[in-house]
C-alpha cells in the first residue's frame, strides 16, 4: 500500500501500519515529510516547539488565577487541582488531567497562548491529558511528541471524512474529536497496537456523540472549559478500556461517518451560534446581556 | 482537506480565545497592512455580524488592532493590542455595526498610510483561523492569504494578464489559482494570483518592468 493511501479512513491506516509494522505516528510523520518536503528532523521540532507551548499552557492556568476577558472564568482549573491530591472520587489521574485541561482552556479564554487541537476551544484535552500522563508515567520529550502525531493522524481523519468544527458539526465535533484523537495518542505510547488506538478513538466518540455546541454569550468558556475536563477523563477512561482489550463494536470509520451524519443534523441553533441550549437558558441570556453591556462601555 | 498538515490539526500556536474570533482576525488585519503597503498612522475598523456580537468578549478588536500593527496570532501582546498601537503612535477606532452582514464574522478596515493614502479592505473570518479577503477599496475580489499572493492593480487591457502570466512562467512560479476582477470595462482592474512558490521582492521588480500597463503590485 502507497503512503498517500494510507490516510483515506482509519482502516486504510492500520493495513498501512500492520504492512510496514509501524506505529501510527510513524506513518503521519512519513506523510509530513512527503508532504511539507521538509527533512524529519525539522517537523520533531516543529511538534517539540508545540508541545512546549502546550506545557507552558498548562503549568500557567494551575500555578495562577487566570481571568477570561469577559470576566466568566478563571481559576476553576487550579482549586480542581487543589482538591484533587487529597482522594477524589474521579481518581487522582483523571482529576489531574481535567485540571490541566481546563488549565489550558482558561489560558485560551484570558487571551493567552495555547495549542489548537483541533480547536481553541478543545486545546484542553490531548494538551491536559498527555502531560498529566506523562508527568506521571515519566516519559520523555520524544515519547510525547509521538503521542501528538498518532493524535495528529485521527485528527486529520476526521477533519477529512468529517468535520472538526462546532459550526460544522456541534461540540462532538470539537471536544469529541479531541478526546477521540488522545485516547488514541495514549493507548500506543503505552504500547497499544493502532488497532487498540483507533478503537480507543471510536469508543471516546461515541461516549458523547450527539454533543451540542451552545456557547453561554457565544464565547469560548461555558460550557467549554468544563467539557474539556470532561474530554480528558473521557479519552484516559476509553485508552484504559482499549488497553484492557475491550474493543468497539462499531468500528471506527464506521463511528466517524455516524458523527458526521449527526452533525449535520444538529440544528443550527445548536452549532456555535449561541441560539439554543445552554446559551438561551434563562441564565445564559442575563449572563449574555451582561456581557454586552460590558462590550457597550 | 486533502493537503490538510499535521500541524493544521495539532496547531496552529496561537493567542485564545478563538481560531476564528481571534487568530482568523488577526490575520485579515494583518494581509490588510501588507495590502496598504506602508507604515499605518491611522486604521479604523468596523465589526459586522458575529464579530459584533461577541467581538469584545472575544478580543477581535485587539486582535483586529494587533493584525495592523504587523502581529502574527500567536503574539503574546495581542492582549495589550491597544496599548502598543498607542505606542506606537498608530491611531485605532473600533466600532461594532448592526448593520447585517453577508457572512457572520466580517470586518471592514479602513487603513490611512504614512504617506497618507486610504485603503479600505473587507474580508471574513471562515473557521479555523481561515480567512477571505472579499473587497479591496470598493472592488469585489476573493483570495485566502493561505498561498503567497501577487494582487496587481492593472489598467484593463488586452495582453496585461498574459504578460504577467508569462513571466511568471519563465520565473518558474506555479499558478494555483488566478482571478481577475474589475469596476467597469475599461476601468480599473485588480488580478490575484495564488502561486505554490513564494514570489521574492526580486521576481515583483521584474514583472513591474517587463509587464505593461500595472499601477501597482503587491504580495500578501
Amino acid at each position: 500500500m502507497l503512503l498517500s493511501e494510507a490516510f483515506e479512513n482509519g482502516e486504510s491506516l492500520r493495513r498501512y501500519c500492520q504492512e510496514n509494522d509501524i506505529p501510527i505516528y510513524e506513518a503521519m510523520i512519513r506523510r509530513e515529510v512527503k508532504l511539507s518536503e521538509k527533512p524529519r528532523e525539522e517537523i520533531i521540532a516543529e511538534m517539540q516547539k508545540n508541545l512546549d507551548v502546550m506545557r507552558a499552557s498548562v503549568d500557567r492556568g494551575l500555578s495562577g488565577k487566570v481571568e477570561s476577558v469577559s470576566g466568566l472564568s478563571g481559576g476553576e482549573a487550579m482549586k480542581l487541582f487543589k482538591y484533587g491530591k487529597h482522594n477524589p472520587f474521579s481518581g487522582y489521574t483523571a482529576c489531574r488531567a481535567a485540571a490541566s485541561s481546563m488549565a489550558v482552556v482558561e489560558v485560551n479564554a484570558s487571551m493567552g497562548r495555547i495549542v489548537a487541537a483541533p480547536t481553541a476551544g478543545a486545546s484542553g484535552i490531548l494538551a491536559g491529558a498527555l502531560i498529566e500522563a506523562g508527568r506521571q508515567r515519566g516519559w520523555s520529550d520524544d515519547t510525547l511528541i509521538e503521542g501528538l502525531f498518532t493524535a495528529g493522524a485521527v485528527g486529520f481523519i476526521f477533519a477529512k471524512n468529517a468535520t472538526i468544527s462546532g459550526a460544522g458539526g456541534g461540540c462532538q465535533a470539537e471536544t469529541g474529536v479531541a478526546a477521540s484523537m488522545t485516547a488514541a495518542a495514549l493507548v500506543e505510547i503505552s504500547g497499544g497496537a493502532p488497532i487498540q488506538a483507533l478503537d480507543a478513538a471510536a469508543m471516546a466518540m461515541k461516549n458523547v456523540m450527539g454533543l451540542i455546541c451552545d456557547p453561554v454569550a457565544g464565547l469560548v468558556e461555558c460550557p467549554c472549559i468544563k467539557r474539556n475536563a470532561l474530554g480528558a477523563v473521557n479519552a484516559m477512561l476509553c485508552a484504559d478500556m482499549a488497553l484492557a482489550g475491550i474493543t468497539s463494536l462499531i468500528p471506527f470509520d464506521e463511528v466517524v461517518s455516524a458523527m458526521y451524519a449527526v452533525g449535520k443534523d444538529i440544528r443550527v441553533e445548536y452549532r456555535e451560534t449561541a441560539r439554543g441550549g445552554l446559551a438561551t437558558t434563562p441564565t445564559g441570556k442575563a449572563v449574555a446581556q451582561r456581557v454586552k453591556r460590558l462590550q457597550g462601555n | 482537506m486533502e493537503d490538510f498538515s499535521v500541524f493544521d490539526i495539532i496547531g496552529p500556536r496561537m493567542t485564545g480565545p478563538s481560531s476564528s474570533h481571534t487568530a482568523g482576525a488577526v490575520r485579515l488585519s494583518h494581509i490588510a497592512r501588507k495590502i496598504a503597503g506602508e507604515d499605518v498612522a491611522e486604521a479604523a475598523f468596523t465589526l459586522y455580524g458575529s464579530f459584533a456580537e461577541t467581538g469584545r468578549g472575544h478580543g477581535t478588536d485587539k486582535a483586529l488592532v494587533a493584525g495592523v500593527l504587523g502581529m502574527d496570532p500567536d503574539d503574546p501582546r495581542i492582549k495589550e493590542a491597544f496599548t502598543v498601537a498607542r505606542e506606537m503612535g498608530v491611531l485605532v477606532s473600533v466600532e461594532f455595526s448592526d448593520e447585517p452582514p453577508k457572512h457572520p464574522n466580517t470586518a471592514r478596515i479602513v487603513i490611512t498610510g504614512s504617506t497618507g493614502q486610504i485603503t479600505e479592505v473587507v474580508g471574513q473570518s471562515v473557521g479555523g483561523g481561515n480567512i477571505r479577503i472579499s473587497e479591496i477599496n470598493g472592488l469585489a475580489v476573493e483570495f485566502s492569504g493561505e498561498y503567497p499572493t501577487l494582487i496587481i492593480q492593472h489598467n484593463d487591457q488586452p495582453g496585461v494578464i498574459a504578460e504577467v502570466s508569462h513571466v511568471l512562467a519563465q520565473l518558474n512560479v506555479n499558478i494555483a489559482f488566478m482571478r481577475v476582477f474589475r469596476h467597469g470595462k475599461g476601468e480599473d482592474a485588480y488580478m490575484t494570483i495564488e502561486t505554490d512558490q513564494p514570489v521574492t521582492p526580486d521576481m515583483q521588480s521584474m514583472i513591474l518592468r517587463l509587464c505593461n500597463g500595472i499601477n501597482k503590485l503587491f504580495v500578501v
